[in-house]
């Protein structure tokens, strides 16, 4: 659908759950990065709050043996997206570099898309984004400030790919591997997090996805997401390879 | 047919027009206080467009709530027209007559009041010409018609446009009537609306004609509407009990349900409010309940077959949502007052004939009905959206707020006011479809009793 020139990319993310510590740095990262207003008292109460990515915890076993799971779920982009078609006015269609994009000037507000979502990760803008007055200066210039009445979610923090595809384009060279860092995969400590171009054989992204621990999240509705996942390793637990390889 | 006296053409047209040459004291009162609902409701409108759709109580997941559900009932209500007027008139149902005008308008009105709530649901409904419009602006791209929100104003826009055609067509020899019963501006009024009406033996035949081929060019609108309505669910393969195959005939055949009830309803307010006992009978009633019952059985029918087809897979978070739907709080509660009212109280009710011809009992079976399908319709939508998805962190409740109560309360206002100005103007029982159900009549002596028996001349 876009007239996209530069090489061929397939943005996508590996996600190690196996070393995830549930820091929360990525969901902070990515509300700085991307102008995501304040989850208030009130947003969160009313169910209305925005994060972009959020990091789900889970407690297995039962007590004394009990372990806290974390899984960071964000927008998938996915390449079926249920999301896509029903949009009435294209406000979110799926991009030549594999995003699922938002354009948040077509955008009536119908939440269609945000039912179609089986990772519940799109979300409204119910009131007009407002921030404390201390942090009126921390807006990030690179990133549209959304008016109330439309939808968002992670764009695989698109500002920092066309920057840099700009930058690589004026040097004249392709985008080398891990030159584009999302605002989540810079801050992850644990490289839990991982971005790259599926589309690059040699790309870290590329062969990560190629472990056997490699799952999708709800794979049973056919998405196929372009966020990868890597399943926990459970030394406690004897797991056959196949049976890792195949939980979803 | 039951025995009743004859009913000559002076008569008719004194008491059928009783609407507009002496209207009734409490028209004036009654068009006040709804008036006054209904600009409360307007307010109530803009301010929510003004500040934003946080004044809802809507959230995540539960994107769509209360105005949906409004929405697809008001539409469920409209096919009264098109089942009433297109499909009685085809099978020349003759009992249909003095129903078909009532049933159009409230076509016509709920129509235009269903199009209402997926505008101001939207985030930013001033941009609806992005979204209905097929015009692409400055953007480069035409709407996107594989979404059912496109289809969904081309088929309510269709089925509007066939129905206000309808509704005129059938006005016209009643509006050169009351051109000629009135003075001053109401005269001029319906001079220009009577497009110059003297029925003369042409002017009849193409009316004839013109409404015949209405009703057949109609027909298809009556499956695709609230088919198309259903997909806005159907279509959605993510959220268990909206991704139903079912949906479109069940959709339809629930929509036939709740319109023609709703006739029921309408019809025993005409009897009461404008007294026309010797029009709406209670033979009337007595045929629409036999109607129903089949409708309502049909639809029945449906419901149970989309549970079944969700159960037969045995998939288990669609055994959840149905578990939800059914069996937990406040659900459950919801779900039976559903059952009872739409289906397990009128309808053994309608078996007697002592019910299907007591007006009273008719109009509050009929609004049963209508509780119960609306009921239905939100039973459907946010329990699908409010399941238990596979993440805990998005397992929200939903609680309409006052603001969207205000807005249902005030879409029954706006029919009902809309319908009695309308009823100031324009007679609401066709007076020409009247005499000519008189013309057809011959009364039939058997034995000491005169009854009506139709005629019709072959041809």
């Amino acid at each position: 659908m876009t007239t996209a020139s530069f090489g061929s990319h397939n943005w996508g993310m590996v996600v190690d759950v196996d070393k995830c510590i549930g820091c929360q740095a990525c969901v902070i990262a990515c509300q700085a990065e991307n102008n995501i207003p304040l989850n208030t008292q009130d947003r969160v109460e009313r169910a209305r709050t925005i994060s972009w990515i959020r990091v789900e915890r889970y407690w297995e076993g039962d007590f004394p043996d009990t372990k806290a799971r974390f899984i960071p779920i964000m927008c998938q982009h996915c390449e079926n997206a249920p999301c896509e078609p029903v949009c009435p006015v294209f406000a979110t269609y799926h991009n030549a570099e594999g995003l699922n994009v938002q354009v948040y000037n077509r955008c009536v507000g119908t939440r269609y898309c945000a039912n179609g979502c089986p990772y519940i990760v799109r979300f409204f803008n119910y009131w007009e984004p407002v921030w404390p007055e201390s942090l009126r200066n921390h807006l990030n210039p690179d990133v549209t400030v959304r008016s109330r009445g439309i939808m968002e979610k992670c764009s695989f923090c698109v500002h920092r790919i066309r920057r840099a595809t700009r930058t690589a384009r004026s040097e004249g060279r392709e985008i080398a591997d891990g030159e584009i860092q999302t605002a989540c995969t810079s801050a992850c400590p644990t490289s839990a997090l991982n971005f790259g171009n599926f589309n690059d054989p040699n790309s870290k992204v590329s062969k990560m996805r190629e472990d056997q621990r490699h799952y999708t999240l709800l794979d049973q509705f056919g998405t196929d997401p372009n966020v990868i996942y890597l399943a926990k390793v459970d030394p406690d637990k004897k797991v056959s390879v196949g049976e890792a390889a195949s939980h979803g | 047919m039951q025995q009743r006296r004859t009913l000559d053409q002076p008569y008719t047209n004194r008491v059928l027009l009783n609407g507009q040459l002496d209207t009734p004291r409490w028209w004036a009162p009654a068009v006040a206080i709804l008036g006054i609902a209904v600009i409360i409701g307007l307010l109530v409108i803009g301010a929510m467009i003004n500040k934003g759709l946080g004044v809802t109580g809507l959230g995540r997941p539960v994107y769509w709530g209360l105005f949906i559900t409004t929405f697809v009932f008001w539409v469920g209500i409209s096919h009264a027209g098109i089942m009433i007027s297109a499909i009685l008139r085809l099978t020349q149902a003759e009992w249909r007559r003095p129903v078909t005008r009532a049933a159009e308008l409230l076509t016509v009105f709920s129509l235009l009041t269903a199009l209402v709530f997926p505008l101001i649901h939207a985030g930013r409904p001033w941009r609806i010409a992005y979204w209905i419009l097929p015009y692409d602006f400055a953007r480069g791209i035409y709407p996107n018609i594989r979404s059912p929100l496109i289809m969904d104003p081309v088929a309510i826009g269709t089925y509007l446009t066939g129905s206000t055609m309808f509704l005129y067509v059938a006005l016209l020899p009643d509006l050169g009537n009351l051109r000629d019963r009135t003075t001053g501006w109401k005269n001029s009024l319906y001079t220009v609306l009577a497009l110059g009406w003297r029925g003369n033996p042409r002017q009849w035949k193409m009316q004839t004609v013109g409404g015949i081929l209405l009703s057949a060019l109609m027909l298809p609108i009556f499956v695709s509407v609230h088919s198309i309505v259903s997909w806005d669910f159907a279509v959605v393969p993510s959220v268990e009990g909206w991704h139903s195959t079912i949906f479109a005939p069940y959709f339809v055949i629930g929509a036939v349900h709740s319109g023609v009830s709703a006739v029921v309803t309408m019809m025993a307010l005409m009897r009461w409010l404008w007294k026309w006992d010797d029009f709406i009978r209670p033979e009337h009633f007595d045929a629409l309940a036999r109607l129903l019952i089949v409708v309502a059985t049909g639809w029945l029918g449906f419901t149970f077959l989309e549970l079944i087809f969700a159960l037969y897979g045995q998939d288990a978070p669609e055994i959840a949502l149905r578990e939800m739907q059914m069996f937990q709080w406040p659900w459950n509660m919801l779900f039976i007052i559903f059952f009872l009212t739409a289906y397990a109280i009128p309808v053994p009710l309608w078996l007697f004939k002592r019910v299907r011809t007591n007006i009273a009992m008719m109009f509050w079976t009929s609004i049963l009905v209508n509780v119960g399908m609306w009921l239905e319709r939100f039973l459907i939508i946010v329990p699908g959206l409010a399941r238990r998805t596979p993440f805990v962190y998005t397992w929200e409740a939903y609680r309409p707020s006052p603001v969207e109560w205000t807005i249902f309360v005030w879409s029954f206002c706006w029919v009902t006011f809309l319908m009695l100005l309308f009823s100031r103007f324009f007679p609401l029982v066709p007076l020409f479809e009247q005499k000519e159900s008189q013309v057809f009549t011959q009364d039939v002596a058997i034995g000491r009793a005169k009854v009506p028996a139709i005629v019709r001349e072959a041809d």
